[in-house]
């Protein structure tokens, strides 16, 4: 079946299977293999990607389910080669070691910032239970995201020509 | 001012936040180009004989570009195991034929190579296997008794013995005895990225494997090894690597499978495993039950201490047969324990195969000893603190033999401990803990030390050595070629800091490459804490050799005494002594020869870190749930070259300790059958289930590299698991509750303060 | 892992899920947040070969009054649910275990009407929903009809819905600022229920309790209401919480615990109800 999305700001067009997860359509048919897999339960949120402005894991929503939708994967939060406060955070605080949860923590954690523009520690945790770290022992994200949200609530949003983030 | 000892941001990290790594799975190399997706047929039964395999179906399947079963092997011979003392009778089949027997839930019946991802699983799916069960054996107690035997042609489920029984009077003059049983569980080392290989043979008969792993020269050997290939046929590449933790040490069978796979179709072939095969394929950790006595005078002198080991090693022996090796040698920890003594006997089981996992034997020990001598605290009606104070090895700084055989290089155990309770305010929580019990509180609070060393740098398959390669190119940029293989510890950047030391050039401009066997034909990787004492210290040597041979160099284009010279860090080259900007630069250097060192560091000996470590837990004792509310820790290092890194080391290690105290374990059912093989079964430890960590500086330097630094990236692990399950059994200690095994979860603290209830301690 | 192949239907109006459901008979299923859905057709425990995806029916999305009760879309997400003001207002335990259920990505997606047509025995909703008496209004190729809650889980994964149907709507009673209160015991804060416990005081003046986990299906804590409304102390009331249960034994729990837990949790989230303590775990907090 036929499928549009704007991905990242762009509109793109693509005949894929029903069954077709939109995790691997983003991997597979758009090339955007910054968004991982880590587990096949709906557990890990490695696959995090925001869809009209809530982050969603993305092993988990069929790319048809994605119809019409604004997607924003990590490859579409730096503007003008500038990073976004959450990405800039993570790098200053040391927020990822091996990097395969990086991905879906950034997006996640501008989830929680969106909901919440001055978290606590506890909150930041709480925001990012759906994602899961095997390096960081989360030390540091939770760090990341409180040096995150200094930046004020550009934290909390994707690049404007796309869309509001809410949580 | 030295960039060595600042918290330099890494270098990496740019790529990795905004286009992200690239790992085996990303990977768009055109050599990949056309490639098939191989999808495994897997057992379903831990234990039993294989009476068909029909693939009739699969092959007629849509995309279906092959089906291979054991009668499609040839002559491949069978993997024998990786260490050579151990009988070939456990040797793993690369497919289980018919009328052989499967061993665990996971192993490798059939493969199918499909041409799209999404049909490799309908076709692995229309495999029908057939096997006759057998009775599982779970667990070494099972194993033990020999009732069922996995390997009839061996004839005994032991794979390994090492170490005699203590003798019968060992404890003959000990006031006090205090005997327990205890259990190191299995864990799942679970690294985000799960095992993933690609192959292609090119036109020159070579082929090029892609795989996640821990050390590509390692796993290029064990796999030209296995598949009878010439190694100079075999390039092995590492992409970026989402996280081994033990588990990607060397290479697994599927990765040589899958170039075997790309042979025999002549196309291509990629594997990316799923979480739920990787937690029952993947190698698996800990898995020992462990008796530990100790026995001492009443005033809080341990006088012997004993820790006889059963390993579990799964189904087929690994590299985790031999990790008990270590736990002996590390069974007396930081303790001046007069008599030591320690045994292990190894056994198969129907579970998946038993590795390394961040502390691999090590952690076994030290939770062992730590959870004796808070035994031995309870039963003299000492403060855990006190008998552990009153049984340190003293402070040394010269290399000290232990009663367990250890050559120890440095350490103050005396000093971490008190370091860490003062951080933690230890007197004022055990007062809040008196007040929480007199109140009789529904949260009660527990107070866990532990305190640790362990061994890193051990010859894991490479000696003590690493080498490095260093060189500056003429347009001021430099490489460093390096045998470490970086997976999240960020060696990109720390070895760019030990080369700008020497150098001055700036970091930005110093790449740093690993995991490609042609162009790195040698290198031991990362793990057992190597990297930095050996492969950081290689790259210090190659930068402070290069600087010698720069230095002879412009001493001839300057006509100087080369004596006269060195380096200008402001002007990035050699200047005359005194006179800055007079020199040549590193560009000029480069210019006309090539510059570039190779060179060889050997490490006199591995180096032991040691720490305290404090955990606060909050327990519900109504239902036994128990909370972390504060882990405070000491971890020395030795010298520290990037704190931010090291701190990162630290967390990690800490976190999965908890992880192993109080909520992972990896369960069968009594036929063997995986309980946990998803995430959503399987606890990993998730961040509100972590408290922010409390982390204390101690550096106490090694004099077994110049650098001074010992391993971090496992002692976190080593000190949290036992500090996390003391904290839980502290807490319910008021209620007559003497031990909780690992995990500590909530139906078992409540139980035993049940048990505990009823009269009986437990 | 990936689900095995099937067609997708798009549908827009409640009208259209009907005569899809109708054209496409019994191997077709709703497809609403897809977060039990698709988990179990990934790992090929359910292989459905049509999905007929609801997410776009607008009509099923809202949270309003209606007279004494709060009328809840079965498009709803928990999200939404969470954040519904005319909920926190009207029936504040719905948001409250919305907000515990899963993780925030979970509950961007799932729905009110699909975590009750999911019928799984561990839900949170589907308790509080019990608790509070809850009706069901599902439609079919003969219309709607309304079935009370009570009569609604029929089994492990087994409900009242006949073939044909779907859940439009979910109706409570307002409770108001009436006490209630949600005690939900897991391991991690994120997972499944290992048991937990709902009670809420409704406008006829009983106490509803209901229990997550301690059965084939979420279970009204009928001995504790009885022995409630016989003017029984919460103690006395919630030490009868296990009874009538079926509790299963797993990795978590076995029933001798599972039955501690549900007294314990019982007594606790009745004590909170009551306005006698906070919510007393950390999992668990309560207006
Ligand atoms: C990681 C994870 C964690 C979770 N944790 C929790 C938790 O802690 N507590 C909890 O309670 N739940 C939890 N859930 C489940 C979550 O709440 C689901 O979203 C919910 O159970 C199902 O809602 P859905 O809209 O996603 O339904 P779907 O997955 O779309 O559908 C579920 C079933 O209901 C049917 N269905 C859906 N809508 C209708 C309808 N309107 N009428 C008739 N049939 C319909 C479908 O055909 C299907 O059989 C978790 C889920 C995940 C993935
Ligand atoms: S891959 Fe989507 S949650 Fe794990
Ligand atoms: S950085 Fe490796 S999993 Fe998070």
């Amino acid at each position: 079946m036929q499928v549009s999305m704007t991905v990242n700001g762009q509109q793109r067009t693509d005949e894929v299977e029903p069954r077709m997860l939109l995790a691997h359509h983003l991997r597979d048919n758009l090339g955007l293999t910054a968004t991982n897999i880590g587990c096949d339960s709906t557990s890990c949120g490695a696959c995090t990607v925001i869809v009209d402005g809530l982050t969603v894991k993305s092993c988990t929503v069929l790319a048809l389910q994605a119809e019409g939708s604004e997607v924003t994967t990590l490859e579409g939060l730096s503007t003008d080669g500038e990073m976004h406060p959450v990405q800039a955070a993570f790098r200053s605080e040391h927020g990822l070691q091996c990097g395969f949860c990086t991905s879906g923590m950034v997006m996640a954690s501008i989830g929680v910032l969106a909901d919440n523009p001055n978290p606590t520690d506890r909150e930041v945790r709480e925001g990012l239970e759906g994602n899961l770290c095997r390096c960081t022992g989360y030390h540091n994200i939770v760090q990341a995201v409180l040096k995150a949200a200094e930046a004020g609530p550009a934290a909390g949003q994707v690049p404007s020509s796309q869309q509001e983030v809410s949580a | 001012m030295s960039i060595l000892g600042t918290r330099v941001v890494r270098t990496e990290d740019p790529l990795f936040l905004t286009r992200g790594a690239v790992y085996t799975d990303d990977l768009t190399d055109p050599r990949l180009a056309g490639a098939v997706h191989a999808t495994f047929v897997r057992s379903t039964v831990a234990h039993g004989t294989v009476t068909s395999v029909d693939t009739s179906a699969a092959a007629e399947a849509p995309g279906v570009v092959g089906v291979y079963t054991a009668a499609e092997l040839g002559d491949l011979p069978p993997v024998a195991p990786p260490l050579p003392f151990l009988d070939a009778g456990f040797s793993r089949p690369w497919l289980v034929g018919v009328g052989e027997r499967v061993h665990f839930v996971g192993d490798l019946v059939a493969v199918v190579l499909t041409e799209e991802r999404y049909q490799g699983e309908d076709a692995a799916e229309m495999v029908v296997v057939d096997i006759d069960p057998l009775p599982a054996v779970v667990g070494t107690a099972a194993a033990k008794t020999d009732g069922t035997i996995l390997f009839p042609a061996v004839g005994t489920n032991k794979v390994a013995a090492f170490g005699e029984p203590a003798p019968e009077d060992f404890f003959a003059d000990c006031e006090v005895v205090v005997r327990r049983e205890i259990v190191n569980q299995r864990v799942a080392a679970a690294p985000l990225e799960t095992r993933a290989a690609s192959a292609a043979w090119g036109e020159d008969g070579r082929v090029t494997i892609w795989c996640t792993n821990q050390g590509a020269q390692q796993a290029k050997g064990q796999i030209a090894g296995w598949l009878g290939l010439d190694p100079a046929l075999v390039h092995l590449i590492t992409p970026d690597v989402g996280g081994g933790f033990g588990a990607k040490i060397g290479a697994d069978q599927e990765y040589a499978f899958v170039a075997w796979l790309a042979q025999q179709s002549g196309r291509p072939v990629r594997w990316t495993e799923s979480r739920s095969e990787n937690m029952t394929g993947m190698l698996q950790g800990r898995a020992q039950d462990q008796v530990v006595t100790i026995g001492g005078s009443r005033d809080g002198r341990v006088q012997a201490y004993s820790l006889e080991v059963s390993q579990d090693c799964g189904a087929y022996p690994r590299i985790g047969t031999v990790l008990p090796t270590l736990t002996m040698l590390m069974a007396a920890a930081v303790y001046d324990i007069p008599k030591v003594h320690a045994q292990a006997t190894c056994y198969v089981t129907n579970g998946t195969s038993i590795g390394a996992y961040r502390g691999a034997g090590r952690p076994e020990a030290t939770a062992a000893v730590e959870r004796a001598m808070d035994l031995f605290a309870a039963e003299i009606g000492m403060d855990p603190a006190d008998v552990r104070r009153k049984n340190f090895i003293p402070t040394f700084t010269e290399p000290t033999q232990t009663s367990s055989g250890a050559t120890y290089d440095s350490g103050d155990y005396e000093a971490a401990l008190d370091r860490v309770l003062q951080a933690a305010g230890y007197d004022e929580l055990r007062a809040e803990q008196a007040r929480r019990r007199e109140r009789g509180d529904t949260r009660q609070l527990g107070i866990g030390v532990s305190a640790y060393v362990e061994i890193t740098g051990a010859d894991s398959g490479h000696g003590t050595s690493e080498n490095a390669e260093l060189e500056v190119h003429a347009d001021g940029t430099a490489t460093v070629l390096t045998g470490t293989s970086p997976h999240g510890q960020g060696h990109a950047t720390t070895w760019a800091m030990l080369a700008s030391e020497q150098l001055g050039i700036p970091v930005e401009k110093i790449t740093v490459l690993h995991g490609d066997t042609d162009r790195i034909p040698d290198g031991g990787g990362t793990m057992g804490s190597r990297s930095l004492q050996q492969g950081g210290a290689a790259v210090h040597q190659a930068a402070v050799e290069l600087v010698e041979v720069a230095r002879k160099r412009a001493a001839e284009l300057l006509e100087a005494n080369p004596d006269d010279l060195e380096v200008d860090l402001a002007n990035a080259g050699l200047s005359v002594k005194g006179t800055p900007g007079v020199g040549v630069t590193w560009a000029q250097l480069a210019a006309d020869e090539q510059l570039i060192v190779q060179t060889t560091f050997t490490a006199n000996a591995p180096t032991f870190p040691f720490g305290a470590h404090v955990a606060v837990v909050e327990t519900d004792v109504e239902s036994g749930k128990a909370v972390v509310t504060r882990l405070v820790t000491v971890d020395d290092a030795g010298t520290i070259i990037n704190p931010l890194l090291a701190e990162g080391q630290r967390h990690g290690g800490i976190a999965q300790g908890v992880g192993q105290a109080l909520l992972e374990e990896i369960l069968y059912d009594e036929d063997g059958n995986p309980q946990t093989s998803t995430f959503a079964d399987y606890p990993f430890v998730s961040a509100t289930e972590l408290p922010s960590f409390e982390l204390v500086e101690m550096a106490t330097p090694t004099p077994m590299n110049p650098l001074g630094a010992k391993g971090i990236g496992e002692a976190g692990t080593i000190g949290s698991t036992p500090a996390v399950q003391s904290a839980v059994v502290d807490s319910v200690a008021h209620l007559g509750v003497r031990h909780v095994d690992m995990p500590a979860t909530s139906m078992r603290v409540w139980r035993a303060i049940q048990e505990a209830q009823k009269g009986s301690t437990n | 892992m990936i689900p095995s192949q099937f067609d997708y239907v798009r549908v827009s109006t409640v009208d259209e899920a009907v005569a899809a459901l109708a054209e496409h008979g019994e191997d077709a299923k709703i497809l609403a947040g897809g977060h039990s859905l698709l988990p179990i057709m990934k790992l090929r425990l359910a292989v459905p070969t049509v999905l007929i995806d609801i997410s776009g029916a607008q009509e099923l999305n809202y949270v309003r009054v209606d007279g004494d009760q709060v009328a809840i879309g079965a498009g709803t997400r928990h999200h939404d649910l969470e954040k519904s003001e005319v909920a926190q207002a009207e029936v504040p335990l719905l948001p409250h275990v919305a907000s515990r259920v899963g993780d925030p990505q979970v509950r961007h997606r799932g729905t009110l009407g699909g975590t009750v047509a999911h019928c799984d025995p561990a839900s949170d909703l589907p308790t509080a929903l019990l608790a509070l008496g809850a009706t069901v209004v599902v439609a079919g190729p003969n219309g709607r009809r309304e079935i009370p809650i009570t009569a609604f889980f029929l089994g492990f994964f087994e409900t009242a819905m006949e073939e044909g149907e779907l859940i439009v709507e979910l109706r409570v009673p307002r409770t108001g600022s009436a006490g209630w209160g949600y005690e939900k015991f897991t391991r991690r804060e994120n997972d499944w229920p290992i048991v937990a416990a709902a009670a809420v005081h409704l406008p006829d003046g009983s106490v509803g309790v209901a229990l997550a986990n301690m059965g084939g299906v979420v279970l009204r804590a009928e001995a504790v209401e009885a022995a409630l409304a016989e003017g029984k102390s919460i103690e006395e009331a919630a030490a009868l919480a296990a009874e009538g249960t079926s509790p299963s034994s797993d990795m978590h729990a076995d029933v001798e615990y599972r039955s501690h837990l549900a007294r314990l949790l019982t007594q606790r989230a009745l004590k909170v109800a009551a306005g006698e303590t906070e919510a007393s775990t950390a999992e668990s907090t309560a207006a």
